[in-house]
């Protein structure tokens, strides 16, 4: 933009907390990245999938059709209709008025946390965990308590008490996680569920890799006795149906709290694009058997990579969602020098873990949403840059 | 899904891929898997290991037609009687029974034209059940066995995404 030569604010132009907020910890990384040809890259948390062709028929036929209008705030009726329907599978008892769609899981994250946190309050972030959050509950005003889950990635009932006079409002919870993989089981849900009670907390429940679970059945914390009053469940279509680039989600929340999410998502995106909405209610209607083959190359591929990498590092096996998250300080390297020399030398990209909280400082983050060939090639060439360490 | 269902789905879309992979990605013993190849192959439920292959992009012409037949049944001769005649023919690549206006969907391979045209005159309409056919021929295929044969659309990710 050209300077205009006029006199400068007298104050501060940014917001305080915009100013205090750090970048991205990979922000460096992707410099590196960028002009350097035939990387193999395992940076992508996105599936390889394009959208299924059933799904892109129908936005394409809804564009026909001329259906290119706004939608309400909520969203298409229908759809609402079918996300309530879908969560039923969950055990979560819903109705379509519980239910908001929003611009991905990432609008959805900010209208939750920004619907429910008063400057002040305290948002407990379990770490490692996806870039966003922390941010965020940032914005907010909220104090953000970030607790370490290394090394088994799983927050605990211990864990969360101790905050028990901090004011928490909020816990952050993303499960299969990314960047480890790692989900909960019921029994872990529920002790989880007492510490929220002991807290008197609520819980933001991302649950965008609920169809990416492996180890078990994906359970929401919501369907637990005296969780849905607590719980606001967010999901999206980005991941299992392989939407990314729709950018369409969804929140599921008690009345009240998703009446307060409505207003700011009105006021500010006012409603997620039509086309997208076609697309995600296609995907529930009849995406069961793309999502199914996709689930299973998934599980082929984590089965393959788990056990490759195993014979170089220590892996926690990931339940779920696409991402594998050693630790490579066996190797004598952090994991930023690993990542960096591991691109510059054999041209293999990986996260450094540490853009995930930094108790992630000693691993990365691969993500197996690449084909069978390129995986075998990624870990062949990860084995001899170990080898040559 | 079964193990087995998973074996035969990955032999389905690679037959080339070793045992050894397949035991990697299903988590299984190497022995275990090809035991239950194995099985499959003597069961005859593994028919046959086949390769996909372009013949166009590879240069060499084949013609292919696709011929409907419609047969008069009779006491003696029935349509298995019927289909097992028409598929001992090394030009037919695949008999079928369909339903609609014609008995059976024939799938024809020759060298040109000419030789598709002397195939169905000479051996398929006469024989003595057959009415008559109406023959398609192929002029170029977009999709087989569930392969596209165009270029598809290229991985557009960015290189790396947190």
């Amino acid at each position: 933009m050209k300077k205009t030569g006029g006199l400068q604010l007298s104050r501060e132009r940014l917001n305080k907390r915009v100013r205090e907020l750090k970048p991205s910890g990979i922000r460096r990384f992707f410099e590196l990245i960028i002009g350097r040809d035939d990387v193999i890259s395992l940076g992508v948390g996105e599936p390889d999938f394009p959208v299924p062709w059933r799904i892109r028929e129908e936005m394409i036929y809804s564009l026909e059709k001329g259906i290119t209008s706004y939608t309400s705030n909520y969203g298409l009726l229908e759809l609402r209709e079918a996300i309530a329907e879908y969560y039923r599978r969950f055990e979560v008892d819903v109705s379509e008025e519980n239910v908001l769609i929003t611009t991905g899981v990432s609008e959805g994250i900010d209208l939750a946390l920004r619907a429910v946190v008063n400057p002040g309050d305290t948002v407990i972030v379990p770490e490692p965990v996806y870039v966003s959050y922390s941010p965020l509950a940032y914005l907010t005003g909220a104090g953000v308590v970030t607790v370490s889950t290394c090394p088994g990635f799983k927050i605990t009932y211990e864990d969360l008490v101790k905050y028990k006079d901090r004011n928490v409002k909020v816990l952050m919870l993303n499960y299969p996680n990314n960047p480890t993989g790692v989900s909960y089981t019921r029994k872990e849900l529920e002790e989880l569920a007492d510490a929220v009670l002991e807290l008197d907390c609520l819980v933001i429940s991302d649950e965008i890799y609920a169809e990416l679970s492996y180890s078990f059945k994906h359970v929401s914390i919501a369907s637990l006795n005296g969780m849905e009053d607590r719980t606001i469940i967010l999901n999206g279509f980005s991941k299992g149906f392989a939407m990314t680039g729709m950018r369409v989600g969804y929140a599921i929340a008690p009345d009240d709290i998703l009446e307060g999410m409505v207003k700011i998502h009105q006021y500010s995106m006012l409603c997620a694009p039509v086309t997208a909405q076609v697309g995600a209610l296609e995907a529930l209607r009849n995406g069961e058997d793309e999502l199914e083959m996709m689930r299973a190359e998934y599980i082929r591929r984590r089965n393959f990579f788990i056990r490759r990498l195993r014979e170089m590092f220590d892996v926690v096996m990931p339940d779920g969602a696409f991402y594998a998250f050693p630790d490579v300080s066996s190797t004598g390297l952090s994991g930023m020098e690993f990542a960096e020399r591991l691109l510059m030398e054999k041209n293999v990209a990986v996260v450094p873990g540490d853009a995930f909280g930094e108790c992630g400082a000693n691993h990365v983050r691969c993500a197996y949403a690449v084909s069978m060939e390129k995986l075998r090639l990624a870990v062949d060439r990860m084995k001899e840059f170990v080898e040559s360490l | 899904m079964s193990r087995e269902i998973e074996i035969l789905k990955i032999l389905e879309n690679n037959s080339r891929i070793s045992s050894n992979e397949i035991a990697e990605m299903l988590n299984m013993d190497v022995q275990e898997v090809e035991d239950i190849i194995k099985k499959y192959e003597d069961d005859g439920v593994i028919l046959k290991y086949k390769t996909l292959i372009n013949w166009e992009k590879a240069g060499v012409e084949e013609v292919y037609a696709i011929i409907d037949v419609r047969v008069n049944l009779s006491r003696e001769k029935g349509y298995d009687d019927i289909a097992k005649r028409i598929a001992k023919f090394p030009e037919v690549h695949a008999v079928r029974l369909v339903s609609g206006e014609y008995d059976f969907q024939v799938v024809v391979k020759g060298k040109s034209l000419k030789d598709i045209s002397f195939f169905i005159a000479e051996k398929i309409s006469t024989i003595p059940e057959v009415r008559d056919t109406n023959t398609h021929f192929l002029l170029r295929t977009y999709k087989e066995e569930g392969a596209l044969l165009f270029e598809d659309e290229e991985d557009r990710r960015l290189a790396i995404v947190p």
